[in-house]
């Protein structure tokens, strides 16, 4: 019965070796101040990968949510965090900050 | 009050759901409440220390700290998940024909019931981190009452318990014969859905490729923010715009448990022949 752990095991470390890293990606700046984002329309090139710079300039922490994207990460008050997304396809992609989901909304354009 | 009462509500949810079908799954086996009960214990205290040291966590390893830690507990989950559910399948005979010496034999040494509270432990301690933060959060706003806060957050903890209990008293309406079928392949389900969250994390900071972005969108059927939606979410991992690592996870952790149930069976059988 010790069998499944150990091969789970080791398929986690398979992947874990795995693990590849990031090229070049650019870079984009998000701020979240009184619990808005700034930009709340972020244009982004579609194809490539983006390094989402988050930056909290609230006291509080923030939740980082996107369905469209599947993201979610939690930024500390006066923190900044850093969310990879794309390659994105043109098109909108809804975000949130799900601490403060009735101010802090934005989308991402692909284009 | 509604903006503590919702945030709470789906953070609770999420573990009431996992301890209900836990608690259906371990039904009839000796010292299952004090197990869980000491499973939810430990994870709320470990989640107030989680949130203290979030910054710390997610400055840690070039700032990848937070999701590799959340992608840990995801994937540790599945793994005991996937493990129980194994362990249910060999022993299913002899836990429907004799529930008394099944009883016996979990008691002994490592069994389903220990790897399920880490479970338990685990869940509690991930939705009860960020909770805590939340909670933390509108306690600092100053136009925010903290009897408003306290009183959204205790009816939020009530209606997601209330959910959780809900689904244990559904599951245990089964006759035995379909229970361990049915409890199985919703854990299987649940732990396939955990693996594709860790991918999710993993890619989000880049450690793993997304394959493809989006694989399907299906929100316009089943909305993942909806309440049906969420309900899934949690309970079968659905995403209504799922990458494709988190598709190819939630397949593979489906055929590993699936694989392993038919391996150990058919061993079992091998050894009485």
């Amino acid at each position: 019965m010790k069998r499944p752990l150990i091969y789970t095991l080791a398929f986690l470390v398979f992947l874990s070796l795995n693990l590849q890293t990031s090229n070049a990606a650019e870079v984009i700046e998000l701020k979240i101040k009184d619990h808005k984002f700034d930009p709340e329309i972020v244009k982004v090139p579609a194809g490539k990968k983006i390094k989402l710079k988050v930056i909290n300039l609230d006291p509080t922490p923030e939740e980082f949510e996107s369905y469209d994207l599947n993201r979610e990460k939690i930024i500390g008050g006066n923190k900044t965090g850093i969310v990879f997304i794309g390659p994105l396809k043109p098109g909108k992609y809804g975000f949130f900050g799900e601490f403060n989901p009735e101010t802090a909304q934005g989308v991402v354009i692909a284009e | 009050m509604l903006g503590s009462f919702v945030i709470v509500f789906r953070e609770v949810l999420e573990a009431a759901i996992i301890i209900g079908v836990v608690l259906a799954a371990t039904k009839g086996v000796p010292k299952r409440n004090q197990f869980i009960g000491a499973g939810v214990a430990v994870g709320i205290l470990l989640s107030v220390v989680l949130a203290f040291f979030t910054d710390n966590i997610t400055d840690s390893l070039e700032g990848m700290g937070q999701e590799v830690l959340n992608a840990a507990i995801m994937l540790s989950a599945a793994a005991l998940i996937g493990w129980a559910v194994v362990w249910f399948k060999v022993h299913a005979k002899e836990v429907i024909a004799k529930a008394k010496d099944v009883g016996k034999k979990v008691s002994e040494g490592i069994s389903p019931l220990h790897m399920l509270t880490i479970v338990v432990g685990l869940s509690v301690l991930r939705e009860g981190a960020e909770t805590v933060l939340f909670l933390y959060g509108i306690a600092a706003n100053p136009t925010v009452s903290v009897a408003s806060i306290f009183s959204g957050g205790v009816f939020g903890l009530i209606a997601g318990t209330i959910v959780g209990f809900l689904i244990y008293l559904g599951l245990i309406q089964f006759s035995t014969k379909h229970f361990f079928v049915i409890t199985s392949w919703l854990l299987t389900f649940l732990a396939a859905g955990m693996a594709a969250q860790a991918a999710k994390f993993l890619s989000a900071v880049d450690k793993l490729p997304a394959l493809v972005e989006t694989m399907w969108d299906s929100s316009w059927l089943l909305a993942e923010d909806g309440v049906i939606g969420q309900f899934l979410h949690i309970l079968v991992g659905y995403s209504a715009k799922p990458s494709g690592i988190m598709v190819l996870f939630y397949v593979a952790t489906l055929c590993i448990i699936i694989g392993f149930m038919k391996l150990e069976a058919g061993r079992k059988q091998w050894k009485k022949s």
